[in-house]
């Protein structure tokens, strides 16, 4: 489909344009009351002007921001086109996030109207009620617990819609004037504001235009041959570019329909029933559905079980080469049709992975076993590079294309360089137009020419993929001159079913020491079929027996790095297996669940002196904190191991000398 | 420049009311009252002359240490014991022999401390069974299940698909409920007490072999049963915390005696109660 909607620059614009284009086709569905409830473009037309006449009313105008918190649901996906049509600014936080953060956005955007889902957000709101004064009303999609609130400052979704839909009564020009005032609208507006996860300190609100954010999903769109036939399951955070840009962004110009889950717990029941055609997670999404089958699988009888890894086996040889469109012999595609009715059909059939057309995903690097899994099932599953910067595409893979280590060719329309200290710099259609009242940032992120610093290290490879090695900033070297790159050992470690976590140190040091985290799930089922008892995380992870799997998979990982000529100086020599689960309300992982690592490094100082002082164990007390914000400590008393290194290859080591 | 919005819209959304309580009497009047009331069984007595009423609209609480005789009141005023002495007056009606099943039918639900649900049912099945009393058709009308038939289920199942709602145990819809963790069992069998649309719901430990996290949850779907619908509440808990924070009167029962009786803040004041429970002053 060619994209020839060239006046077409807000989403409200394509919102009027698919109310008429797509009229009777589904535009939202939500499952509520068990049921799934569906609006069509026309009805959600009627909907986000019933909202946006209300806010008009309650005072919203151009410029004002507009936070949204809360679950993905139809309403608040309204509030974003309703706050867009007003040319008012929506600003998307987490919901998940502890309060005090989400007083920093909230006030930091300066927002006069929050959209929330229930009282949950709204006493967070009301705890820093005094922190943000620029805030007047909270308007809640739920009503329960609320009846007793002061609600001089409050009002219900739909009263609010309410009071759209009377105004629109009485005084019908009213729609054609805010039909008006979207087509009246410039694409130099401010479309939304992205505030990033914070991976490094405060999170800075990423600006973007609306031309721009149209202009880049008319891309992707055209490349991806989205259209209005298409389904989402929208589970993905709000607040997060991707799911702004895939599921909102997308969906507006392709006019695709968008499902709301019945509640986030529900999510992989829902994706069974809508069985979306475009799909996107994070590798541990996939990481975790392999590691669910292969459980189940475990405790399958054996004829299914044989079944089952005679034809995983078949698909393997030949699933990635016949969803390539490469040659394959007759037989193999003989038994591989046999796979597709006794297991891959009913398998993906169960992920809710039946009508995938195209899949992505992206954030951090993908086990290549693990990816070739799912697309040997036949899933065209792909993987792309992005920003919040660079409203989310900076590259993204060809359909015949694909592979584990690399993250593909720049995406249509935009410009990749490699600048000389190895950080990847790029100019695109979706680029931001800076941070939020933090002008220095700006141009501390953008060089003089106009490419932005995406702050990662990586190279073209010989077919003109990118490979991202790991943060520019965080490439080091340890004393001995070899080059660490912490992030590409701890995924190399990650690639293990039974390591949910790891964090590398070693830079300005001799030798390399990591912590690890169990997955909970992958040893705990080991545990079980092991005749291994526990009582608790903690005890489980400091077992002899899981620190000599451990052992073994650390060992592993040194084979591997060995064979990589740019990493073999840099093995592990020590690791630990920490007593405690890393976690995002600590402020160890940042909301998208990315290690922080000198937060890290600092909170288990003492763990880290034991790693590089040669004691065999370490006692240690950490404070906690708890989902409602009470704080506890663990103790423990932390093992310490040394790990099996392999030889260097004399190459390696010439050129380590020759530096 | 804010126009104004008007109460009524606010509630607009609450759509699901339940209907057993619309009894004639008014929040704050008796709803139930226990008069004299003594039990015994052989030459064991578990109840001796105890008096108190529950009000319309409050959350009570009954306190004791075990076995004062907190579950054996609960069976007197849900009919499963008959007290030899004493009286007891339902909705202003005085009520001498009765089975359980009319109190149910009379707007009286329960939850138990050990869990009684139907473990290789799902969730939404056992949550149905709570409908029980308020089925209209019979039992051949039920077994054709079209016309009449058909019109009520769908009726009782948008009823239990609002409680799966307000409970937030979507996810476990279908799940075989044996097959849940302890605290969702819990929260699918007050599910189960509120299908049934009571005017006063009886929980027996609700909070029972809990965590801190699923007490917290339990305590906020009880205030808010007790906030949206309207439902008496009377509950037997063993965590001090959670019964002085929800409760709107205590009364307190030791060796099947009645020694205190009032708002939390002056029975946690009170030395009998003291004395006999709680051992220290949680000040």
């Amino acid at each position: 489909m060619t994209q020839n909607h060239a006046s077409l620059d807000t989403f409200p614009k394509y919102l009027l344009l698919n109310a008429k284009r797509f009229a009777t086709r589904p535009a939202m569905r939500h499952k509520d009351l068990g049921i799934w409830q569906s609006w069509t473009w026309a009805e959600q037309l009627d909907e986000v002007r019933a909202l946006a006449l209300g806010l008009q009313a309650m005072g919203v105008r151009a410029g004002d921001k507009i936070a949204i918190v809360g679950s993905n649901r139809p309403r608040l996906y309204w509030s974003f086109a309703a706050a867009q049509s007003l040319q008012a600014v929506p600003v998307p936080v987490y919901a998940d996030a502890v309060a005090e953060e989400m007083a920093y956005v909230l006030d930091h955007a300066g927002v006069r109207f929050a959209i929330v889902q229930d009282q949950e957000q709204v006493d967070k709101i009301l705890s820093f009620r005094e922190k943000i004064p620029a805030l007047e009303q909270v308007i809640y999609d739920e009503p329960r617990g609320l009846r007793d609130y002061d609600h001089e400052h409050m009002h219900a979704f739909e009263a609010v819609q309410g009071l759209g839909r009377a105004r629109l009564k009485e005084d019908p020009a009213l729609g054609q004037a805010w039909e008006a005032g979207i087509n009246g609208a410039s694409g130099d507006d401010i479309s939304i504001i992205l505030y990033t996860s914070g991976t490094t300190g405060r999170s800075k609100g990423v600006m973007l235009k609306a031309v721009s954010a149209v202009r880049a999903a008319q891309d992707t769109v055209a490349f991806d041959r989205l259209s209005e036939r298409d389904e989402v399951l929208a589970y993905l955070p709000l607040a997060w570019v991707g799911d702004h840009y895939l599921n909102y962004a997308q969906g507006y110009v392709s006019g695709f329909c968008m499902s709301c889950p019945e509640s986030p717990e529900t999510v992989s029941q829902d994706l069974k029933e809508i069985g979306p055609s475009f799909y996107f997670a994070p590798p541990r999404v996939f990481e975790g559905l392999l590691t669910s089958v292969m459980i189940r699988m475990e405790d399958a009888g054996a004829l299914k079980k044989r079944l089952f890894h005679h034809f995983i086996d078949v698909a393997k040889q030949h699933g990635e080469a016949l969803l390539e469109g490469r040659n394959v012999p007759f037989s193999g595609r003989l038994n591989y049709w046999l796979g597709n009715l006794f297991v891959y059909g009913p398998l993906k059939n169960t992920l809710g992975f039946s009508n995938i057309r195209v899949a992505y995903t992206a954030g951090e690097a993908i086990g290549p076993d693990l990816f070739s899994f799912f697309r040997s099932l036949g899933i065209n599953l792909k993987q792309l590079y992005g920003q919040t910067e660079a409203f989310l595409y900076v590259t993204c893979q060809e359909d015949k294309d694909v592979r584990a280590d690399a993250v593909g060719p720049a995406a249509p329309n935009v410009d990749i360089r490699i600048a000389d200290d190895g950080e990847v710099q790029f100019r695109s259609p979706g680029m931001f137009s800076g941070y939020f009242k933090e002008e220095e940032k700006t141009t501390e992120t953008m060089t003089p020419d106009g490419y932005v610093k995406t702050g990662d290290a990586g190279f073209f490879d010989k077919d003109g993929q990118l490979k991202i090695i790991d943060r520019a900033k965080d490439v080091g070297r340890l004393t001995t001159g070899a080059l660490f790159a912490p992030k590409f050992i701890e995924n190399s470690l990650k690639f293990f079913p039974n390591i949910k976590e790891a964090v590398a140190f070693g830079d300005g040091r001799d030798k390399v020491g990591v912590f690890l985290n169990i997955d909970l799930t992958a040893v705990g089922n080991w545990a079980e079929r092991n005749n291994i008892s526990y009582a608790s995380y903690q005890e489980l992870a400091g077992h002899p027996k899981v620190y000599e799997m451990m052992a073994e998979h650390v060992a592993e990982t040194n084979r591997k790095l060995s064979e990589v000529e740019m990493m073999a100086g840099a093995q592990i020599s020590r690791f630990l297996v920490l007593h405690k689960e890393l976690d995002a309300d600590d402020g160890e992982l940042t909301r998208t669940q990315k290690v922080r690592r000198s937060f890290i490094a600092e909170r288990y100082a003492d763990l880290i002196e034991a790693l590089y002082d040669g004691s065999s164990e370490k006692y240690v007390e950490t404070e906690v904190t708890y989902e409602d914000g009470r704080k506890g400590s663990i103790r423990a008393t932390v093992q310490i191991r040394d790990a099996r290194t392999f030889p260097v290859p004399a190459g390696a080591m010439h050129k380590e000398a020759a530096e | 420049m804010n126009a104004p919005l008007k109460t009524a819209d606010l509630r607009a959304s609450e759509r699901f009311q339940m209907t057993a309580h619309q009894d004639g009497i008014a929040k704050g009047e008796t709803l139930l009252a226990v008069e004299n009331v003594s039990l015994s069984f052989g030459g064991v007595k578990a109840i001796t002359n105890i008096s108190f009423d529950i009000r319309k609209g409050e959350i009570r609480a009954i306190i004791g240490p075990n076995g004062a005789g907190k579950t054996s009141m609960l069976n007197v005023i849900n009919g499963f014991y008959h007290p030899q002495e004493g009286t007891i007056t339902y909705r202003g009606e005085k009520r001498s022999q009765m089975r359980s099943t009319d109190a149910a039918r009379q707007g009286i639900a329960r939850t138990f401390q050990n869990i009684a649900l139907f473990k290789g049912m799902s969730t939404l099945d056992n949550i149905m069974t709570g409908r029980i009393t308020l089925q209209k058709r019979n039992i051949f009308w039920q077994a054709l299940w079209h016309g009449p038939a058909m019109k009520e289920d769908l009726e009782h199942r948008e009823a239990v698909e609002h409680i799966i709602d307000f409970l937030e145990i979507q996810h476990i819809r279908k799940t075989p409920v044996g097959r849940l963790p302890y605290g969702l069992q819990k929260r699918v069998e007050l599910g189960r007490a509120l299908a049934a649309e009571p005017a006063l719901l009886l929980l027996d430990e609700p909070m029972a072999g809990m965590n801190l996290e699923e007490k917290e949850d339990m305590s906020r779907f009880i205030l808010d049963v007790n906030d949206q619908f309207g439902t008496t509440i009377a509950l037997i808990e063993h965590d001090m915390g959670v019964v002085m924070d929800i409760s709107d009167r205590v009364v307190v029962l030791d060796y099947g005696r009645k020694i205190g009786d009032g708002p939390p803040d002056e029975v946690s004041q009170n030395q009998d109660v003291i004395d006999a429970y709680l051992g220290v002053s949680h000040d």
